[in-house]
């Protein structure tokens, strides 16, 4: 590709997906950061990955109900 | 006052599910359940609350969890190949325009931290995790209950990091894409 930091929504998409598992390339993370101060969808998607990431959080962390006012 | 004994029997199935939810595999679930009671039972221990006694037990619970996918290894990083649709990216039934760009934007989940907090939503989770294709499954709840990092996983498991990146990354689309349409759908239905 003739423009180094230039990556597609669908790239970027992958590119957000990846990061919850592995640290991107340095390329990446600053095609990542570009691409997303231009791109009004891309934004959209990572807001849910972090939503996802939030909530799979929540989700360990809880241990039910605090019954402790129970006898 | 129930028993320490009682107590932990009574949350057997509560232990259940976390173990079915990762393995995959009702006997191995069953297994390390047991393996958990008898280790907590082993040392009896007072907690000031019934939460307290559930985190205490599901730390146990992992640990005979990872034992059992570590013994199953070759069980476990056997990849779905014959279930059909788990060879498919997801990202290829996204709605992408030939250049790569969105067709059509993304939805807005609204208030991530209000949602994702109840109890109803944790359901939701763990049905959308429970019909992910069993490696999948297995992989995505190793990085997301066990919290095991991607190289421990690759070291359990003797997976390439490669293998192992392309099951995680369709595993957290289908999720992506199942939490929209059960949860995040209705939220603003």
């Amino acid at each position: 590709m003739t423009y180094p930091f230039h990556r597609t929504c669908k790239e970027v998409t992958a590119l957000v997906v990846a990061r919850e598992d592995r640290v991107l390339q340095l390329a990446d993370r600053l095609a990542l950061r570009l691409h997303m101060a231009i791109c009004d969808a891309c934004p959209r998607f990572e807001r849910q990955m972090l939503t996802m990431r939030n909530g799979l959080r929540a989700w360990r962390n809880y241990s039910g109900p605090d019954d402790s006012a129970q006898p | 006052m129930n028993s320490f004994e009682d107590q932990i029997v009574g949350l057997r199935d509560y232990l259940l599910k976390f173990a079915r939810l990762q393995l995959r595999n009702d006997a191995w679930a069953e297994d390390a359940v047991s393996d958990t009671v008898l280790a907590a039972l082993a040392k009896p221990q007072s907690f000031g609350n019934r939460s307290q006694l559930k985190t205490w037990l599901v730390g146990i619970l992992k640990h005979k969890v990872v034992d059992a996918l570590r013994h199953h290894h070759r069980e476990v990083s056997g990849l779905d190949n014959t279930d059909d649709d788990s060879s498919a990216d997801p990202l290829e039934a996204m709605a992408f325009k030939a250049d790569g760009h969105f067709t059509e934007q993304p939805a807005d989940w609204g208030n991530p931290e209000q949602q994702a907090s109840s109890q109803q939503f944790f359901a939701i989770l763990e049905a959308c995790a429970s019909k992910l294709p069993a490696a999948q499954g297995r992989l995505f709840l190793m990085r997301e209950w066990l919290e095991l990092s991607s190289e421990e996983i690759c070291k359990e498991l003797q997976l390439t990091p490669t293998n192992l990146y392309v099951q995680l990354h369709r595993a957290r689309l289908r999720l992506r894409e199942c939490l929209e349409l059960h949860w995040f759908n209705q939220a603003s239905a």
